[in-house]
């Protein structure tokens, strides 16, 4: 692509003639310190649309494809302002390019900009940038196709790929004007479409990478391959912040197909021309580990001291209205809760890995991974290069959930490769590796107060969350930290947004973590708080003797709860709150607000003598505001809504000894099919802004699924998962 | 020491030549033959990523060494059509099963071996054959939607 032809202003619109012709339409970045040095200089445009003079679109995205649909709902946009078939949209994905920094972590200038995709941010972010830069090459196209048909302009429109003029019915396709369209001027304001005239915007529209995947033809991470490329296994020490000590080698490199074995930051490699050979070899590895401090820490250790820590003074305060002390010493009723959270492992289906060619002054990169700037700074880091000589190529993910945010998995990679004599080599994790080498939802202790009023609504809230800290221990983030050591991801969901009319209320947070890594996990600190407000209030509503929904309605009734009583209205309608169920099975609601998304749900619950949970049915509103694609949507809430009843159901991560006790899915066990409840899904389009939908499913199954657990035993689940012997008869 | 095997996959004779007869036939299918649409997710025959038929049956290739495999018809995924446009995987794209997509090889694999045998495969049924499958994006009811559209489908003969 060559230099810049001419520019709008809007969104820094840059539009430019592509190397093999066709138009070309970019974006400059709006400037962010540290990002300017990365970009390749002025001639490059950074492409976001491509219009080929065969007629071909190929829309470039940043963002990457782990199963959300994000790389089909941004072509949506652009086939819809571009006015072409979304099946003519050839989606590609981008590399590390400014124009595609996520504006939601803009700011983290070690990086220059972020480009990531989490926080269900691409829609919300890129959405307009993106439909700009199809409105963009419509409008010039339409100019070419006038220009080329020596008629007005005006009397032109574009419909599906070409330049018609109306009066006559003439028409030109954009291939044949492409490249005429390249030397036009860009409009400064592309007007984009009305929703009266959207054709694909709002419809549920099939995706394109779904025929990749049900063919095996979609390539992941661990399908990647390159010449001459070796795989390996890292042995990594079981406690947390090992190192290691020393090694023997001889023993595996006997095994046939093992080629080195070396030594990396995060273990030893064991590199070899397959990957059970290198599972083998590193069977047959000696390593000696200098386990460090956490050895000696188990799990009810922390617990333990996390109880205690509670009871102190010394906390960072997140939300404070009122006087809480005041009211809680003066209530006609208290009530009092400690709630229990566990660590989590992430359980993407596709291992963690990736494959890495480093070349002496530069590294290549491979890998799913959710944050290729982070990635890219990463492996920087680790080599000595400098960022510009680090390519990140992104394949699909088999998954990401927050754990593709971090970048141990690309270091590791680059390390081998350069270990081994600068080859290509992929790093291959076992299940194993990855069930004990994750970066774990954070766990807490929670200490929980209210008081009751005379009509039995809350007039005190006081929440203390006791526990480890995503940010303490992610340092890269450490800026998002406040100075009293507040972690905004760990009381997310408890002050930031506090849905409850409550006059008096008081949230705090103390960080302690004995060395447990910490990362993101579909929906961060809402799927821990989301849990114990909704359970909390529960407790309230029973305390006061009333309908737990009736309950909630009256206290979301300031204008900021508004449309989370939107969507609490809808699922309890759509579930039929109230009316008769079968015989032993019971009903508990929730709700909660993440990421941008109101998320009600209504879960049928029944429990057994033995004490197991059947969860037969759960009805679900969201309203995100304007939805793309609904299909979109509902697939993701439906999703989010497993994955938190995993969470409800069997999700723990435990330690003996600094060790994670969990291994394999026989151990970290998920729900199957026959355990995975109806799932409805009512998509509430409401006015407000437009908010994510990755995420917002996940939080209020927990609470819905243990307050219907209440409604069927009178026991209350303060500490999940939830266990059978919690609840037998 | 290497040891040759000899092996038919999607039809085709072919012949490999492993370091270790104990290698898993899914490495073999993956490494050795390129066909990375079986995919690898726990080793231990727990989640079903890596199901593929032999001699019809949906088996496991990650818990089955490649000796065992030996003169015995194996399918993978690549070999259900080269464009799609099995049943199976056409009710899958209709329902826009997969999320990530990375479990669905398997999960279509155990499907077709269900409907081989079972052209009207009632819930239960289902639930029975699927168990072995795991996904982390809890595609479970469109999977067997899915299956109750491709049976209506096989069963019309189309």
């Amino acid at each position: 692509m060559r230099a810049t032809v001419n520019q709008g202003r809007r969104h820094f619109l840059k539009v430019g003639a592509a190397t093999g012709g066709g138009l070309v339409i970019g974006f400059h970045l709006p400037v962010v310190a540290g990002a300017a040095e990365q970009a390749a200089g002025p001639a490059k445009l950074n492409a976001y649309v491509k219009v080929g003079t065969d007629n071909r679109v190929t829309f470039v995205c940043g963002q990457v494809e782990m199963g959300q649909g994000v790389h089909n709902g941004l072509a949506m946009l652009v086939a819809e302002e571009l006015e072409v078939d979304l099946r003519n949209v050839r989606i590609e994905q981008g590399g590390i390019d400014p124009a595609f920094g996520n504006p939601r972590y803009i700011g983290f200038k070690a990086v220059g900009g972020f480009q990531a995709t989490g926080g269900s941010s691409s829609i919300r972010n890129f959405g307009t940038k993106v439909r700009h830069a199809g409105a963009a090459a419509r409008f010039m196209l339409i100019s070419a196709g006038a220009e080329r048909m020596q008629v007005l302009r005006s009397e032109c429109v574009a419909e599906n790929g070409q330049v018609v003029h109306k009066p006559s019915g003439r028409k030109v396709s954009y291939g044949a004007v492409a490249n005429d369209a390249a030397r036009q001027v860009a409009p400064d304001q592309p007007a984009l479409k009305q929703p009266s005239e959207f054709r694909i915007i709002g419809k549920a529209t099939p995706r394109q990478d779904i025929p990749l995947k049900v063919t095996g033809r979609a390539v992941y991470g661990l399908d990647v391959k390159r010449p001459g490329m070796l795989t390996a296994t890292v042995a990594r020490c079981p406690v947390f912040g090992g190192k290691v000590r020393s090694f023997n080698a001889e023993q595996a490199l006997k095994v046939p197909g093992v080629k080195k074995v070396v030594q990396i930051s995060s273990g030893v490699a064991v590199v070899a021309d397959s990957f059970w050979a290198a599972k083998k070899g590193r069977e047959a590895l000696q390593v000696t580990w200098d386990e460090g401090p956490m050895a000696k820490v188990s799990s009810p250790d922390m617990y333990r001291n996390w109880a205690e820590l509670a009871k102190s003074s010394a906390a960072a305060e997140r939300l404070k209205t009122g006087d809480v002390g005041a009211a809680l010493a003066g209530a006609a009723k208290r009530v009092e809760a400690a709630y229990e959270m566990p660590f989590l492992a992430h359980a993407c289906m596709e291992p963690m890995n990736a494959t890495a060619h480093f070349k002496g002054d530069s590294c290549e990169i491979w890998a799913p991974t959710q944050a290729q700037s982070w990635n890219q700074h990463a492996v920087a880091q680790a080599t000595g290069l400098p960022p510009k000589a680090i390519t990140i190529n992104t394949t699909y993910l088999g998954g990401g959930f927050g754990r593709r945010l971090e970048s141990d998995y690309a270091v590791e990679a680059a390390e081998t490769s350069r270990a081994a004599g600068n080859v290509p080599v992929k790093v291959v994790w076992t299940r194993e590796d990855d069930i004990q080498h994750d970066f774990y939802r954070p766990a807490s202790h929670n200490l929980l107060q209210a008081a009751l009023g005379a009509d039995g609504m809350p007039t005190a809230w006081r929440h203390r969350i006791v526990g480890t800290s995503i940010l303490h221990y992610f340092k890269t983030f450490g800026h998002f930290l406040r100075k009293d050591g507040h972690d905004p991801t760990s009381t997310q969901g408890a002050g930031d947004y506090f849905p409850y009319d409550i006059p008096n209320v008081l949230v705090d947070y103390i960080n302690n973590n004995p060395g447990v890594p910490s990362g993101f996990w579909r929906s961060v600190g809402n799927t821990q708080n989301g849990f114990i407000l909704e359970s909390f209030v529960d407790e309230l509503a029973h305390a006061a003797g009333k309908d737990p929904y009736q309950y909630r309605r009256q206290l979301f009734n300031k204008p900021h709860a508004a449309r989370l009583r939107g969507v609490l209205d809808l699922a309890a309608e759509k579930a039929g709150w109230g009316k008769p169920l079968p015989a032993g099975v019971h009903r508990g609601i929730a709700a909660h607000f993440a990421y941008g998304g109101y998320c009600a749900q209504v879960a049928e619950v029944s429990v057994a003598r033995d004490g197991r949970v059947k969860v037969h049915r759960v009805v679900a509103a969201i309203d995100s505001g304007w939805v793309v694609n609904p299909g979109t949507v509902a697939a993701q809430i439906e999703s989010g809504i497993y994955y938190g009843m995993n969470a409800t159901l069997y999700g723990e991560i435990t330690l003996r000894n600094g060790r994670v006790e969990q291994a394999n899915f026989d151990s970290y066990k998920m729900a199957r099919m026959d355990e995975m409840p109806k799932v409805e899904v009512h998509i509430l389009e409401g006015k407000g802004d437009q908010g994510g939908a990755g995420e917002p499913g996940t939080p209020p199954i927990a609470p819905a699924v243990c307050n219907a657990i209440f409604a069927a035993t009178g026991k209350r689940i303060r500490k999940l998962p939830v266990k059978p012997e919690m609840l037998r008869a | 020491m290497a040891t040759t095997v000899n092996l038919n996959v999607n039809g085709r004779a072919r012949k490999v030549s492993v370091a270790d007869p104990q290698t898993p036939l899914l490495w073999v299918l993956r490494e050795n033959f390129g066909l990375t649409g079986t995919k690898f997710g726990c080793g231990t025959a727990l989640c079903g990523a890596c199901t593929v038929h032999v001699n019809g049956e949906p088996v496991r290739s990650c818990n089955l060494e490649v000796s065992q495999a030996a003169g015995k018809r194996i399918t993978t995924i690549e070999g259900l059509s080269r464009d799609g446009s099995h049943p199976v995987q056409r009710a899958w794209v209709a329902e826009q099963v997969p999320q990530c997509g990375y479990c669905q090889s398997g999960q279509i694999m155990s499907a077709v071996a269900l409907l081989a045998k079972n052209k009207s495969p009632s819930d239960a049924e289902i639930e029975k054959a699927m168990l072995g499958h795991i996904c982390a994006c809890g595609t479970y009811n469109r999977v067997r939607k899915a299956i109750h559209a491709a049976a209506a489908t096989m069963r019309k003969g189309a």
